[in-house]
């Protein structure tokens, strides 16, 4: 039986797939090399990691506003992360979410980079607010 | 979320393919922040610069203007933020005709829809100052931050697409720093010192930017002597948004809602000269040989354009380093008419107008031009340019001057 995590009520369609965890933040345009596909900012949690296809759980947004665009160019050159798992996101994450139909969600009860595990294989409804790990037991 | 009869109207599709789209945008987004209903907004500002848009986000532009004019007008006074490039300047950065011509594209998008062409990040200081209340669809962060706390104006960060949406509808979702239960202060900071220059304005905000940590942090800064200028205040909010995402701050004495908005945060945090100068050391180099030398983010106003041309004057830049001075259209057609672009330029710099580096793939321009050691004297920017792979240095002005003309970081 999975572990059932809830939060609020996300965007963008329900998606299974790996946990990339780091307790750091997030900005595309701050973070990322967007061609390559990985994190280049070089005091990042992640950096020089693939984000291409993997579930990003982090702590919050940075600043800047390209994020709102930058989701939706991602999505369709495909090097995108699957979705994004945030403690609390800024206006700019939800607006590129939106903009870029990416799976996010946020505002759980507990700190998410705890509660999840790189690795972590994870089932997320978005429209539930509700997020499993499928690989652990309660 | 609340919809009024014309809101229903425009999800329906009845006023056109271009307010659809906004509303449903604008509905996703405000359902995500439990917003009540939407607010009525009387100015919108888009970041849409090339870069960020790619190749899709400027086929979506072009989609949505090939709608009928009347659907895909703007219905409230609409500006844009800093674009990926510079017309009169690309050839000489390195940027590429391919870029210029993705460029062309949006631009030609953009004037479809209505949009004035002010390319600047400085509206607030250059085209239309907000007033106290007013709510707002400002696209740029630090034009959010100096909107709310300097003017009591009212919005959140507005991404390029929601900007555009709340262009076609008119309208905000309310949530944010559109409500008053969100203005409070929720930390408080102390200063033992002051900031001495434009510089450590910014490693100021930068400081109370990155210890706030989130967006829905709101500062209150206590412990200034003397109120702050226009451009501190503007290096100081850009650089909190950019560390911290801060989109408000408090400063008795000097904000409009220092008192009203004071929250009730327990402890204070002093801020000293050992503060301020860690900061600034963290990204230190001296010594080093420096390939660029860049003022904007924010864009400079006249004020900056003139002190840059003053310490330019009679010298000459390094053979081996670029300066590059940005700032808006507006401010370069008035330091052109001053003089003020003759002087930079004779020194061998290069004033761009409308771009603000790194909104201008400050990545290709690195690869194009072998730039690595970035030197600058906004924190916003030391921020920023890490990720693009620059290794920056931040200083003072006049440091800024006497590197590029050493070549090296003194």
């Amino acid at each position: 039986m999975p572990i059932v995590l809830r939060c609020h009520k996300g965007l963008g369609p329900t998606v299974t797939g790996t946990a990339l965890v780091a307790r750091d933040n997030f900005s595309a345009r701050y973070d990322l090399d967007r061609k390559a596909g990985v994190f280049s900012r070089p005091t990042h949690a992640l950096a020089g990691q693939s984000y291409a296809g993997q579930i990003l759980v982090l702590d919050t947004a940075k600043g800047g506003v390209a994020t709102a665009w930058m989701l939706r160019d991602m999505q369709t050159r495909g090097v995108v992360p699957l979705a994004l798992v945030f403690n609390r996101v800024n206006p700019i994450l939800a607006q590129g979410a939106a903009f870029g139909a990416v799976t996010m969600v946020d505002r759980f009860d507990g700190d998410v980079t705890d509660l999840i595990h790189t690795g972590d294989r994870l089932r997320i409804d978005p429209a539930c607010g509700i997020v499993e790990i499928l690989n652990r037991d309660p | 979320m609340r919809l009024t009869d014309e809101e229903q109207a425009m999800r329906a599709g009845a006023l056109g393919e271009p307010r659809r789209w906004a509303i449903e945008h604008q509905i996703a987004v405000g359902e995500f922040f439990d917003a009540a209903d939407l607010v009525p907004v009387s100015q919108a500002h888009i970041m849409a610069d090339t870069e960020s848009l790619g190749e899709t986000g400027v086929a979506f532009l072009e989609n949505l203007a090939a709608m009928p004019e009347a659907e895909r007008r703007v219905r409230v006074p609409t500006l844009t933020d800093p674009r990926g490039l510079d017309f009169q300047t690309y050839k000489r950065l390195g940027q590429t005709e391919a870029m210029a011509a993705l460029e062309a594209r949006a631009i030609a998008a953009l004037k479809a829809f209505g949009v004035l062409m002010t390319d600047t990040c400085i509206n607030y200081q250059t085209i239309m100052p907000p007033t106290s209340g007013e709510h707002l669809a400002m696209g740029d962060t630090g034009v959010v931050i100096y909107s709310n706390s300097v003017f009591g104006a009212r919005s959140n960060f507005e991404g390029g697409p929601s900007a555009l949406a709340a262009a076609l509808t008119g309208r905000t979702p309310r949530y944010g720093y559109h409500l008053d239960e969100c203005r409070r202060a929720t930390r408080r900071f102390r200063l033992t010192t002051q900031p001495r220059e434009l510089s450590e304005w910014g490693a100021l905000g930068g400081i109370v930017g990155r210890a706030s940590g989130s967006y829905w942090e709101v500062p209150l800064i206590a412990g200034i002597d003397e109120a702050p200028g226009s451009d501190a205040l503007k290096h100081f909010g850009a650089a909190m948004a950019s560390y911290g995402s801060t989109a408000l701050f408090h400063m008795p004495g000097v904000t409009p809602e220092a008192t009203e908005f004071a929250g009730a945060a327990a402890e204070t945090v002093p801020i000293g000269r050992a503060e301020l100068d860690a900061f600034v050391a963290a990204y230190g180099a001296t010594g080093d040989r420096v390939d660029i030398v860049v003022f904007a983010a924010p864009h400079l106003s006249l004020v900056e354009m003139a002190a840059v041309a003053a310490a330019l004057d009679g010298r000459r830049v390094h053979a081996d380093t670029t300066v590059l001075v940005a700032t808006s259209p507006e401010i370069k057609h008035a330091a052109d008419r001053m003089g003020l672009t003759r002087r930079i330029e004779e020194a061998g710099a290069i004033v761009a107008a409308g771009i603000c580096f790194y909104q201008s793939y400050a990545g290709e321009l690195a690869e194009a031009n072998g730039w690595k050691r970035l030197l600058t004297n906004s924190a916003k920017l030391v921020n920023i340019i890490g990720g693009y792979g620059y290794r920056p240095t931040l200083a003072s002005l006049e440091r800024c001057v006497d590197s590029a003309v050493a070549g090296r970081i003194v």
